[in-house]
């Protein structure tokens, strides 16, 4: 039940009815491709084939799921998603772990251990949130380069971390500074140092900033095309990369079904977390300090 | 040996000077309170204590040994913030155990230790609460157990009472009271109130713009201020403060009120005590001077019998009364200076009427103009 007071007048009823009209409208239009996706990935190639965009599958049928898993063509190679699915995994979950924590370490020493030259260090990092993946490419493939790291998982780790930094301490720099100087400083005389503090302290109230920033580089880093596509070897390339192979594969017949089913398993964890836990990310951007 | 030896401790952020020369000596068991208005540095002076803040120059010792330079958990120092500052994720046990553990401490006499301190201050069935399932007056029962419970050489308390409710107030003061009286802890405490300040302390240390005014009991810093402020600072009401002019007389010195918007008529005159007669006096002849009388030196004239002293007579007119329930304090007009006056209970003045007071000046402090310092 909503909880406003509304003037009920014929007139106003109308306007209102018009005002949902438009958002169903406007839902579906936002609804539509993903529908249109589903379907077709759920449908026979000859189905497909015979028209029909929005009709309901007639003959249910998983088989693209499964080629696009497991067998579909990206390129020269033809074992489906399944493989660079793991490679996404592989680089999305150390890369999230790490930058999640090296924010959440700024983010501390910025706030509760203030050096001299601290906001311009800040003002500086912040510039990273600015900076368009375009810009960086050169410069890092030759630092991959000189690192040994070029075409490995391991490199695109150090890139999404590097990329995320900027981020993540922001995100952690907004919740510490928050949280009561008095806090810290009574662990201090407690006899805690640097890291003690952090782990008992601090990372023990930081679960919503945390999941915020889960989340948020979750979604960054496993939707990246661009740094996969250009620093990934043959043996690390994300799934987007290859989702983007498959589509593109020109021998033989286009396969729709196969096509949509594969852009679903790649867009699959990200929509599986934001609906299970967007709303601790809604709810971690808006927490304030921690009441002791 | 002293606790605590502060040595010409100076302390600036940027190119404000916070803490200016300030030394300090705090004898083993004493109980020393800061007072001072907002921003004049005491809690930078107990953080400079505590080593939170390096000071700028000068010394810190603890026990004897210079400390200036160590860490706050090398110092042996436990302190009490005005927000409590518990740890939100611990529960209690964690909070007040926490110290001890990071002292490695063995667990089992930690469990003594949070058991006998839980004791002491009554919290024993909250152990296992998060901070956030306690009253402030538990949190801040919590706050003063984890400090306890580290035996620390001092003890700093920032405002620790400011929190609670008048009534929890005064029973936290009584119970900080006792424990001090019973385990002889060396503290230093700052405080915005000064029947806190006159009921705990041992000594009072009033603060302004960085610099210790004064340093000595309740007693000294109530009846024998250094300087205006001190004198204005310290008592609710404050001291009340007249223009006057000191005339020399024959049988002694005699303070001439003036009244700014009645300068003809007769200007009243009080006697200054013989007893009092400093020997400096005679250099202030004819010069203004201020007169501070405190709002209980006072007496309403009816009831002069059964008081001691024997004052000067006064009559004033009432302009407001305001009755706190233990006694009256009546706001009054003498000589065109607005005066606070504190009368018994049974008084039955009324706002408009005249009232005839007496005034006893034998603990009146008198103050040059200029830069408001003692006189007599
Ligand atoms: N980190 C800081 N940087 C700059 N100035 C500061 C800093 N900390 C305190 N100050 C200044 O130092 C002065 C003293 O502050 P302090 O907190 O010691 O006052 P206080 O006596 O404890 O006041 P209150 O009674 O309001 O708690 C204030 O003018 C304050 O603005
Ligand atoms: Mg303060």
């Amino acid at each position: 039940m909503d909880n406003v007071i509304r003037r009920r007048t014929p007139g106003a009823r109308m306007l209102r009815a018009g005002l949902y009209a438009l958002l169903m409208v406007m839902a579906l239009v936002y609804l539509l491709p993903l529908v249109v996706m589903l379907l077709t990935s759920l449908k026979p190639l000859e189905e497909i084939r015979a028209g029909g965009l929005l009709s309901l599958p007639d003959s249910l049928t998983f088989a693209a799921w499964l080629k696009a898993w497991g067998s579909a063509c990206t390129g020269t190679r033809c074992e489906g998603l399944s493989g660079y699915f793991m490679n996404s995994v592989s680089i999305v979950v150390p890369a999230v772990a790490i930058s999640t924590l090296m924010g959440a370490l700024n983010g501390y020493a910025l706030t509760k251990w203030r050096f001299r030259g601290a906001n311009l260090c800040f003002a500086l990092l912040l510039f990273g949130c600015f900076i368009p993946f375009q810009v960086v490419l050169m410069p890092m493939a030759q630092t991959l380069g000189w690192l040994g790291l070029a075409s490995s998982t391991s490199g695109l780790v150090l890139v999404h971390v590097v990329y995320g930094i900027a981020f993540t301490t922001l995100f952690f720099r907004n919740y510490y500074v928050s949280i009561p100087d008095e806090m810290i400083a009574a662990a201090k005389l407690d006899g805690a140092g640097f890291f003690r503090i952090f782990w008992r302290i601090l990372l023990p109230i930081s679960g919503p900033i945390i999941t915020v920033s889960v989340i948020w580089q979750f979604t960054q880093i496993w939707n990246d095309f661009l740094f996969g596509v250009a620093f990934a070897g043959f043996g690390s390339q994300p799934v987007t990369v290859a989702l983007n192979n498959l589509v593109n594969t020109s021998t033989g017949v286009k396969e729709y079904n196969v096509d949509m089913a594969g852009a679903l398993i790649a867009a699959l964890p990200t929509l599986v977390v934001y609906v299970v836990a967007g709303k601790y990310f809604v709810r971690g951007l808006t927490a304030g300090s921690v009441k002791g | 040996m002293s606790a605590l030896n502060i040595l010409h401790v100076d302390k600036t952020f940027g190119n404000t000077q916070v803490l200016k020369d300030i030394s300090l000596a705090i004898e083993s068991g004493e109980f020393l309170i800061l007072v001072g208005p907002s921003g004049c540095g005491k809690s930078t002076l107990m953080n400079a204590i505590a080593g939170l803040e390096p000071v700028t120059s000068g010394d810190i010792q603890i026990g004897g040994e210079d400390v200036t330079w160590r860490t706050p958990a090398e110092r042996d120092i436990a302190m009490v913030f005005q927000s409590y500052a518990l740890y939100p994720s611990m529960n209690v046990r964690q909070n007040i155990a926490f110290g001890l553990e990071m002292r490695k401490m063995p667990k089992a006499q930690r469990e003594e230790a949070v058991a006998r301190v839980a004791d002491l201050l009554q919290i024993t069935p909250l152990l296992d609460r998060k901070p956030s399932q306690l009253s402030g007056g538990q949190r801040q029962r919590v706050a003063m157990g984890r400090a306890l419970a580290r035996e620390p050489q001092i003890y700093l308390f920032d405002e620790p009472l400011s929190n609670l409710d008048a009534k929890l107030r005064v029973e936290m003061r009584t119970e900080i009271k006792k424990l001090h009286q019973r385990l002889g802890t060396t503290i230093v405490y700052v405080t915005h109130d000064q029947i806190e300040a006159m009921t705990l302390a041992d000594r009072i240390a009033v603060m302004r713009d960085g610099e210790i005014l004064q340093l000595g009991t309740p007693d000294e810093v109530y009846n024998d201020p250094v300087d205006m402020f001190v004198a204005g600072f310290m008592g609710s009401p404050s001291m009340n403060f007249i223009p006057v002019t000191l005339v020399s007389r024959d049988d002694g010195y005699v303070l001439r009120v003036l009244d700014e918007q009645d300068p003809t008529g007769a200007p009243l005159e009080l006697p200054w005590p013989p007893a009092r007669e400093a020997q400096a006096l005679h250099e202030w002849v004819g010069e203004r001077l201020i007169l501070g009388v405190r709002p209980e030196h006072f007496v309403e004239d009816e009831t002069r019998m059964e008081t001691s002293f024997d004052g000067t007579r006064l009559d004033v007119m009432a302009t407001v009364v305001e009755p706190t329930g233990a006694d009256i304090l009546l706001q009054a007009t003498l000589s065109g200076t607005e005066v606070t006056m504190r009368l018994g209970p049974k008084s039955q003045v009324a706002a408009g009427e005249r009232v005839a007071l007496r005034v006893d000046m034998s603990r009146a402090v008198l103050f040059e103009t200029t830069n408001q310092r003692r006189v007599a």
